[in-house]
Parts: C-alpha cells; sequence; structure tokens
C-alpha cells in the first residue's frame, strides 16, 4: 500500500508548494492594505529568472535567489506604480500579469529547450530514517522546507510581533497610521517586495523542480488559484497552506483516479479543486460579519498623506 | 495628481496611433496573420504553426507580411482576436486550434473578402477551407515501436480533451501495438488542457505509478517527456521533436510540418487561385513526420516502424484496417475493410485494450 501511496503524497508536495509560496507571499501584501492582482506575473518572471540563471550557473542556490529577486523586482514596479503614482492596483495589477508574461517569454526565448538537473534533495538527518513518513515528510529539496519555514514565519510575525501590528494597521486603516507616525507608503512597499519575492520562489520552484524546464506560459493560471487561495484562508498563511494542499491533493488524486478507470467523467475530476475550493470557500464565509473582519478594512485602497 | 494623467494619456493615446500605423503602413504587402491556442514557445503544437508562419516569411519576405497572436483562449477572447485580425487588412488568417471553430465561421460570414483557414475542424465555407494532419498516421508507427519496447505491458497516454482528434491518436496507438503484442493495455488520463506543464508531468507521474513504461501524450508541452526521462521509461514526443527535453526517453516525435501547406496557400492567395477545400494531410504530403529513432530501439523494430510508415505512404497499411472491434466486443470495422474519413473524423468510441471509459 505505502509504495503506491507515497509517490501519490510525494506528488501532492509537489503541486501544493508553488501555490504555498505564492499565496502565503500575497496574505502579506493583502493584510497590508495592497490588493496587488499581479501574482501570475511576479510568479512567471521569477520561473524564467530563476531557469536562466540556473542554467547559466548550474547553481541551484543562485538561481533560487535570482527567482525571488525576479519576482521582487517586478512587484516593484507595481509599488511604484501604485504607491507613488497611487495608479489603480486592480487595473495595476492585472497590467502586471500581462507585463509579466511577455517579458518572460523575451527573457526565456533563448532557453526554450535547455535543461537544468533540478534541485538536490536534502534529507533531516535521523527523522529521515523513520519508515514512510521518513521519505514523505523529512526528504525534499530546500524550496518545499522553506516553504513551510515562510508560512509558519508569516504566521509568527503577522500575530505575535510589534512589525505584524504595524502591517496590519496600516491595511486595516491607513490614515489612523499614518497619524500616528507610521509611514503608509513604505510599509507597504515592504509588503510588496516581500509578496513578489515569494510569488519569484514560486515560480522558481516550477521551473527548478516541478518540471525543470522553461516553456512560455508554464504557470498556467497558478497564480490566479493563489489569489483565489488568499480569499479562501480569510487572509491567515496557514490556512493558504492548508488551502494549497487541498487544492494541489484533489488535483493530483483525480490524475490517480482516471489512470484506475474510475468512472467519473473527467471533466467533473478536473472541476473537483476548483468546487472544493468554493464550497470551503461558502463554509467559512458563511457567518459575513466574521469574514468582513479578516478582510483587512483598507483593502485596495490607494493611500495619499493629503486626502 | 492631474499632470499625471496627462502623460499616462498621452502614453496610451500614442500606443494606439502606433497600432493604427502599423495597418496602414503595410498596405503593399499582403498580411497573413495566426492565431494560436498556447505561447509559440510550447516547443509543441504552436511552436510548429509558428515554424510554418516564419517558413511564409521567409519565402515571401517581399510580398507578404505576417503577424500571429498566440495563447489566445476559446471562446470571447477567440472572437475578439479574429475579427480584430480581419478587420486590420488581413488577407488570409490561420487559426490553428479545435475550438477556433465556430467564431472562424461566424467571422468569415461577416467578411467575406478575407480567406479564413481553420486547422482541425470539418466546417468549411466559401472563404473558410480546413485542413489538418492525419497524426493518427504517426500515432500507428508510435504504436509498434511502443508495443515491442514495453516492458509492463501498459502505455500510459496524456490527453487533453474527449475530441474525436485525440481519441482517434488513443485507437490507432492500441490498434498497432496490440498488433504486435496482444497483450497491451493503454491507460488514458484526461488533464483538460493543451497547455499545463505542471499538471502533464503530474499525469504521467500518476500513469507510471501504475505500471506504464511508455508514455505517449497528446498535449503540447515537453513536460510528459521530461518526467518520463527522470523515472526511466519511454515516451514519444508530440508536435514537434523535443529531444532535448528527455534524450534518452524520446523514442521519436510525430512531427506536424505545416510549412508547404502554409507556403502553398499564401501562394494561391497571392496568385487569386485560392480557393476553400479541405486537406487532409499525413506521411505521404510531408504534413506528418517522425524524428530519428532512439538509438535504443533495436534495428528490427525500426525496420518494421520504417516499413509501416511507406507502406502508409504506398497505400498499402492503413491504421484502421479492421476487424476492430470497440471496448464491449463489437466489431465496428469488419475484416478487411478500413475506416472511412468520415468515421475517423467522427470517432467517439474507444478500441478493445484501452482502459477506462471516454468522458461524455
Amino acid at each position: 500500500m505505502s509504495e503506491l501511496v507515497v509517490p501519490v503524497l510525494l506528488t501532492i508536495i509537489t503541486a501544493s508548494t508553488p501555490l504555498v509560496f505564492a499565496a502565503a507571499g500575497e496574505v502579506v501584501v493583502e493584510k497590508s492594505g495592497v490588493l496587488n492582482l499581479g501574482v501570475e506575473g511576479m510568479m512567471i518572471v521569477g520561473a524564467v529568472v530563476a531557469f536562466a540563471v540556473g542554467v547559466k550557473t548550474e547553481s541551484a542556490t543562485l538561481a533560487i535567489l535570482s527567482g525571488a529577486t525576479g519576482g521582487m523586482l517586478t512587484a516593484f514596479i507595481f509599488g511604484f506604480l501604485t504607491l507613488r503614482l497611487l495608479a489603480n492596483q486592480v487595473a495595476t495589477g492585472l497590467a502586471l500579469t500581462i507585463f509579466g508574461l511577455g517579458l518572460s517569454a523575451l527573457i526565456g526565448h533563448g532557453f526554450v529547450g535547455k535543461t537544468f538537473s533540478g534541485l538536490p534533495k536534502i534529507g533531516i538527518p535521523l527523522l529521515e530514517q523513520i519508515p514512510v513518513l521518513g521519505s514523505l515528510l523529512f526528504v525534499h529539496d530546500i524550496l518545499v522546507f522553506l516553504s513551510v519555514i515562510a508560512v509558519f514565519l508569516i504566521t509568527y510575525v503577522l500575530n505575535k510581533t510589534r512589525l505584524g501590528l504595524i502591517i496590519r494597521a496600516v491595511g486595516e486603516n491607513h490614515h489612523a497610521a499614518h497619524s500616528i507616525g507610521y509611514s503608509v507608503v513604505w510599509v507597504r512597499m515592504g509588503c510588496i517586495l516581500f509578496g513578489g519575492s515569494m510569488a519569484g520562489l514560486g515560480g522558481a520552484y516550477l521551473s527548478l523542480a516541478y518540471t525543470p524546464l522553461w516553456v512560455e506560459g508554464m504557470t498556467a493560471g497558478r497564480g490566479w488559484i493563489a489569489l483565489a487561495l488568499v480569499v479562501f484562508a480569510s487572509w491567515r498563511a496557514w490556512r493558504a497552506f492548508f488551502g494549497a494542499y487541498l487544492f494541489g491533493g484533489i488535483t493530483i488524486i483525480q490524475l490517480h483516479a482516471q489512470g484506475f478507470g474510475v468512472d467519473i467523467a473527467s471533466q467533473f475530476l478536473s472541476m473537483l479543486p476548483y468546487l472544493a475550493t468554493i464550497v470551503v470557500l461558502v463554509l467559512i464565509s458563511n457567518n459575513s460579519s466574521r469574514m468582513m473582519l479578516n478582510a483587512p478594512a483598507d483593502l485596495g485602497k490607494s493611500f495619499h498623506a493629503s486626502d | 495628481m492631474i499632470l499625471k494623467r496627462i502623460v499616462l494619456g498621452v502614453f496610451l493615446i500614442t500606443g494606439m496611433l502606433f497600432n493604427a500605423a502599423d495597418g496602414s503602413a503595410a498596405e503593399k504587402k499582403a498580411k497573413v496573420g495566426f492565431v494560436y491556442v498556447g505561447p509559440i514557445g510550447d516547443h509543441g503544437w504552436s511552436y510548429q504553426h509558428n515554424v510554418g508562419r516564419l517558413a511564409i516569411a521567409r519565402t515571401f519576405s517581399d510580398k507578404v507580411k505576417t503577424t500571429y497572436v498566440e495563447s489566445v483562449p476559446y471562446g470571447a477572447d477567440a472572437t475578439r482576436v479574429i475579427t480584430k485580425l480581419a478587420r486590420s487588412g488581413h488577407d488570409l488568417i490561420f487559426t490553428t486550434s479545435f475550438g477556433y471553430m465556430n467564431p472562424t465561421l461566424k467571422i468569415a460570414k461577416r467578411f467575406p473578402k478575407v480567406k479564413f483557414e481553420h486547422a482541425t475542424g470539418y466546417k468549411r465555407s466559401k472563404n473558410l477551407a480546413t485542413y489538418s494532419g492525419r497524426f493518427y498516421e504517426g500515432r500507428h508507427v508510435v504504436g509498434l515501436i511502443a508495443g515491442k519496447m514495453t516492458k509492463s505491458n501498459i502505455l500510459g497516454y496524456v490527453a487533453s480533451y474527449p475530441i474525436p482528434e485525440v481519441i482517434r491518436g488513443i485507437n490507432s496507438t492500441i490498434i498497432a501495438a496490440r498488433s504486435v503484442n496482444p497483450k497491451i493495455k493503454i491507460k488514458v488520463v484526461w488533464v483538460s488542457t493543451w497547455f499545463d506543464p505542471g499538471k502533464e508531468a503530474d499525469a504521467t507521474k500518476a500513469l507510471i505509478a501504475q505500471g506504464a513504461d511508455v508514455i505517449l501524450q497528446h498535449t503540447d508541452s515537453p513536460a510528459p517527456l521530461q518526467q518520463a526521462q527522470k523515472n526511466k521509461v519511454w515516451a514519444v514526443g508530440q508536435a514537434s521533436d523535443m529531444v532535448n527535453f528527455g534524450p534518452k526517453a524520446q523514442l521519436t516525435a510525430i512531427i506536424d510540418d505545416w510549412n508547404a501547406y502554409y507556403i502553398n496557400r499564401t501562394k494561391a492567395m497571392l496568385e487569386g487561385t485560392w480557393k476553400s477545400q479541405d486537406t487532409w494531410g499525413g506521411f505521404k504530403s510531408g504534413m506528418v513526420k517522425m524524428a530519428p529513432y532512439n538509438k535504443a530501439i533495436p534495428a528490427d523494430v525500426v525496420a518494421m516502424a520504417e516499413k509501416a510508415k511507406d507502406g502508409i505512404i504506398a497505400g498499402t497499411v492503413h491504421p484502421f484496417t479492421g476487424p476492430i472491434k470497440d471496448q464491449s466486443g463489437k466489431i465496428v470495422i469488419p475484416a478487411g475493410k478500413t475506416a472511412d474519413d468520415g468515421m475517423l473524423l467522427g470517432m467517439n468510441f474507444y478500441v478493445e485494450g484501452v482502459d477506462g471509459t471516454i468522458p461524455k
């Protein structure tokens, strides 16, 4: 049994990790009151930059770092336009996605058909020797571990630290935060850059570990799913983590079910992950006042000190 | 803030002017437009169509200007993009995916002077031609090789959408594979997309976990091939030679070669001899080709594959030659008969040896 189940579970982990990165990063961005719909664009730029650097240098570390930097630089464009020039966040985010897809195609032009050796697996000493569980939970590439650590850190920082309090204050009421002396623009810029680097890491995971290759548009809509997961998670990083695994899990299980010849229409099975997301969304948002409490009050609003 | 808005406005307007200028400056040249379902960098289906477009651009560099729009989703977006091409002075427009059929037909009626060509569809009109490749001929050759190379007797098939084109490919593969090894079964996983490298790789993993040791695909990215290489099983490239993505795993690839067709049709358009017609080219016309065979394939298997290919060209071999039974065991093509094009084009049943049912 375990030789059948373990590969399935391992595939679920690889399918979910890019979503975890992107969604957890976006949680921070939205907590600071910024709605960045450009996740897909930042992801794909991260993917192409990571892959290009990986191919050129053969260094996994450099590739991962540049993936994060690529996502961050893309996010900076968004930050500059929305925070400095006060452009509409929704429109700018959408434009960022289109821009990212185009830019990545341009950067990646010479890298189509190249291959990268992939990320090395790291085993945690001792723990990796536990039968079944060891190979399942404690032998992964660095990015999988990093995604889990990131979720823990984000949850901790947002809820238990002064920095988290400032971020949330800026997201809930930017005028109040401004009036007590916090720089709304810089806090938000920091969050946007962080979100960008997380999306970049998600993209890097796609092009370095998930399918170590570069083809245009390889994120294939995962940025949008990450955005939906943020709402699904009612702006909590750990819930976004479980949402990503739920989504990834159902996607993978339905593929395996088809292989076994389960007699359910494949269209229905393909729909399942989305359906499950909607159902959970309905369940957790049935109490609308609690839902409203979770959503940052100033989400998507531009801030200017003179307003 | 007003200044910034003005700057932004000027920016946008110049952008539009550029677009418009683009349309009028090329008045002297004929314009040929392409609509692709995937990115031209998919290294598969759309990539090959773009290779064909570049062939037009090279051959008629002084007479023709080519344009393309990539990653155009089915539905309203397709209608919008095709209309825009028709409106901006294109003389000939190729829409290169099955799902563009109805929008292309509708727009062809509205622009009677523009010539349209729709790939893999079956609806034609006075100014709308159709064309496709007999990829099932390539799949026959692939099936023979897969039948000889599999050890587990399970073939894995990553499929996109349950349309006749895809079902025909699955059937052609299994018929050929079972002709050399009757114990073979084929497992099909539908991913409901033409292009999603991650999901295609996941489907491949699922098939390998369930015992498949030859992976075939009817999706457009090289991810299944790459995954096959990682898991040390065989695979077959799709639409273009994908050998770079899995040099050890790729047995061969079915190559779509549109160059000759695109050049001919552009020439006909330039000379005024263009007519609406249906073209379904295979090995014989060169529209379907096989990539070089993997060195690991034994010589007698390669010889068998080549013989089948030559037979198809000569007309002595037909991939759908009876007796062929469907999954329930009912004879659908009697002994000695071959399937006609009508049956092939509308194929909506699995033949014997395919696991599972066609999603309805």
